[in-house]
């Protein structure tokens, strides 16, 4: 038997009112791969995101995570199937202090769920694995501040840090650089190969440097639908994809 | 077993604040032991767990909820039927239990109407939770059996033998059964502040999108909350139970509710003592301000509007940023700011609240005199006098007021910007 693949698109689509967005996307991520997805602007990136996520039901078409179909399933069942996500737009969680924002993330992976009857501070696993996270996104010196009021950067680096503490198999990386100063984005191509050593990453990025930098594989979006699904050398050949970013050959992806 | 040991130096203030806050209701009955201290007491002791745990919902899960008093007061019903019923002898419970019953009963009404309103969250949900206080409000007066009409239902709280003495005759003792249970659940809402769900229901609060996205049923988490809130809520209308011995659809009612949000929001919801200053100020004002004027829901409303408009954290947030000023050894910097800005006030205070005093003497004819005594001054409500002096003194007050609250605001704004440099450094080197 076959290892079913981490996700599996087939068919998908999706409507808003009589728009069709995503039209007929079809799309395979085995085990282990980093997967970025380019297209066009308004091409239904995001949109797939948050179809693959559970946030948007699908019009019609099936989503596989490990084989198992995820019809129905809300974000929070879905995120417990080994499946996290990150958002475009930083999503934290302010007022709590950088490490407590990664101790929300590990409690429900690590079997703490709605716990009212245990100490947190008692739970010496959760400390760890939120202390670990926070090394690893270097923002230990931060540890005590309110996300809210961390530099952009860091906040998307602790953007990152949430999506991964849960320890879930499967990422999902929305934008992950977008905004971001050359160095800054450098620093953070770094670290996404860290979190995601030997797990799968699925992410839309614009900015092609990180997209060369980190992608085994790449999935170009046109109008709702996957054209090309290729290593980066071959997709940058890719006539069809040259074609999709507005005749001008190969200059947006050299860039 | 394996431990990671992190050196943590013991927090004195947080424990001694605790110590103090126990000792201060053991030792309180003796300072204030008139009856009216007494009955002040008691009643601060119930609304202060009814205001905590408002706060669960509001400061610590941000749920905005008009239908809290619902659950005191359903809690409070079953407790009075139950009392009635140990009367009756049909049931064994010792009065020093009542309240757990009602905490039990609130628990219930916390299950069934939580299941509804937590569908919805958000304003959703607050417009659901004041249609749920509207039909447990009309049901207190539909179904007299229960809920005793307009009455209310009345019992008498020295029932069964007396333990050890305690009979729970005297008030001294009541106020002590409510000191207990007090203390216990202040310790015990404190404490789920720190568990797993009491943190999540912050994350709830930040952010439920993404609360949803590290695998939390962001519903779930609201629903437990409102048990976990009406539970201790109903311990808070048992005791009122037995305190007042009557229990009537007042305690279900909006009145109630709006009193709850109204007060805990003037303590303050961003931290876990705000809520109790707020229902301290709420006895104060319900027992004492109101036999003293019978303008006191237009001065707490005034109150209300200037904490909303100046210090939303509430009252308890002033204290917190004075403290951190005194703590900065700051403070002498504010005296001569704070020591103007006070004097500047009080002729503005004087003013306005004679011209309220009165308009509501004259509104109100008191006893057909139309001499009565102001700050106390006689003044002719009738005579042009008082008013035109009154009018004069506030504006005085407001002119200077307005000078002295420049001043002060610049000198806080300086004093907070060395704070945070300093703090800013220290983030630095550490």
């Amino acid at each position: 038997m076959s290892v079913p693949l981490a996700i599996e698109l087939r068919d998908l689509r999706k409507s808003f009112g009589k728009t069709e967005i995503i039209r007929g996307a079809n799309l395979k991520v085995p085990h282990g791969q980093r997967f970025a997805i380019i297209g066009p602007n308004g091409a239904g990136k995001s949109t797939l995101f948050n179809l693959i996520s559970g946030a948007f039901a699908p019009t019609s078409g099936e989503i596989l995570l490990n084989g198992h179909n995820l019809a129905g399933l809300r974000p929070f069942e879905i995120n417990r199937r080994g499946l996290s996500r990150s958002f475009q737009i930083t999503n934290i969680f302010h007022r709590l202090s950088v490490f407590e924002n990664l101790r929300c993330a590990v409690l429900y992976s690590l079997g703490y769920r709605y716990s009212f009857w245990q100490s947190l501070e008692k739970l010496a696993d959760a400390r760890e694995r939120a202390e670990n996270v926070l090394e690893l996104i270097g923002l230990k010196r931060r540890s005590e501040t309110p996300a809210g009021l961390l530099t952009y950067a860091e906040q998307r680096a602790l953007e990152i840090g949430i999506t991964v503490a849960g320890g879930a198999e499967v990422i999902l990386l929305d934008e992950p650089t977008a905004g971001m100063s050359r160095s800054e984005s450098d620093h953070a191509v770094e670290l996404i190969r860290t979190v995601t050593e030997g797990k799968t990453l699925l992410m839309v990025e614009h900015d092609m440097s990180v997209v060369f930098g980190l992608a085994d594989q790449i999935a170009v979006v046109v109008y709702g639908e996957v054209i090309a699904c290729d290593t980066p050398e071959r997709v940058r050949a890719n006539a069809k994809v040259q074609e999709a970013y507005l005749g001008t050959p190969a200059e947006a992806l050299d860039e | 077993m394996a431990k990671t040991i992190t050196f943590k130096p013991l927090d004195i203030g947080f424990w001694l604040a605790w110590l103090g806050y126990i000792v201060f209701l053991g030792v309180a009955p003796l300072i204030f032991s008139s009856n009216l201290g007494l009955t002040v007491l008691s009643q601060i002791g119930t609304v202060i767990i009814a205001a905590l745990s408002y706060n669960m919902l509001l400061g610590q899960t941000g749920m905005l909820s008009f239908g809290h008093a619902v659950y005191g007061g359903l809690g409070g019903f079953i407790a009075i039927h139950a009392m009635n019923l140990v009367a009756g002898g049909s049931l064994v419970c010792p009065t020093s239990l009542i309240p757990l019953v009602g905490g039990l009963g609130g628990a219930f009404f916390g299950v069934i109407f939580g299941w509804v309103t937590t569908k919805k969250s958000g304003t959703t949900f607050a417009m659901i939770t004041l249609g749920i206080g509207e039909l447990v409000a009309s049901a207190a007066l539909t179904f007299p059996e229960f809920f005793g009409g307009e009455a209310g239902i009345t019992t008498n709280r020295v029932i069964g033998h007396a333990v050890l003495g305690i009979s729970y005759g005297p008030q001294r003792q009541v106020y002590y059964l409510i000191s207990a249970w007090l203390v216990i659940c202040t310790i015990a809402m404190y404490a789920f502040t720190r568990t797993p769900l009491g943190r999540i229901a912050n994350a709830v609060r930040d952010n439920p999108e993404r609360c949803a996205f590290v695998g939390y049923n962001t519903q779930k988490v609201r629903f437990l909350v409102v048990v976990l809130a009406a539970f201790f809520a109903g311990i808070s209308g048992g005791l009122g139970a037995i305190n007042f011995e009557i229990v009537s659809s007042e305690n279900v009612g909006a009145l109630r509710s709006g009193s709850l949000l109204l007060f805990t929001f003037l303590g303050g919801v961003g931290s876990f003592v705000g809520p109790i200053l707020g229902a301290v100020v709420y006895v104060f004002s319900l027992e004492l301000l109101s036999k003293v004027t019978q303008a006191w829901p237009l001065y707490i409303g005034l109150l209300f509007l200037l904490i909303v408009m100046y210090a939303p954290g509430g009252l308890w947030s002033v204290v917190q940023m004075n403290m951190r000023i005194i703590k900065f050894q700051l403070f002498r910097q504010m005296l001569r700011p704070y020591a103007v800005i006070l004097c500047a006030a009080l002729p503005l205070f004087l003013g306005i609240t004679t011209l309220i005093e009165l308009a509501y003497a004259r509104q109100l004819d008191v006893g057909g005199d139309a001499v009565v005594r102001i700050w106390g001054l006689p003044m002719d409500v009738t005579s042009l006098m008082p008013w035109l002096a009154a009018f004069v003194v506030a504006v005085i007050g407001a002119a200077l007021f307005r000078r002295a609250a420049r001043g002060f605001s610049l000198a806080w704004g300086r004093v907070h910007e060395i704070i945070a440099e300093r703090t800013a450094g220290r983030g630095v080197s550490a």
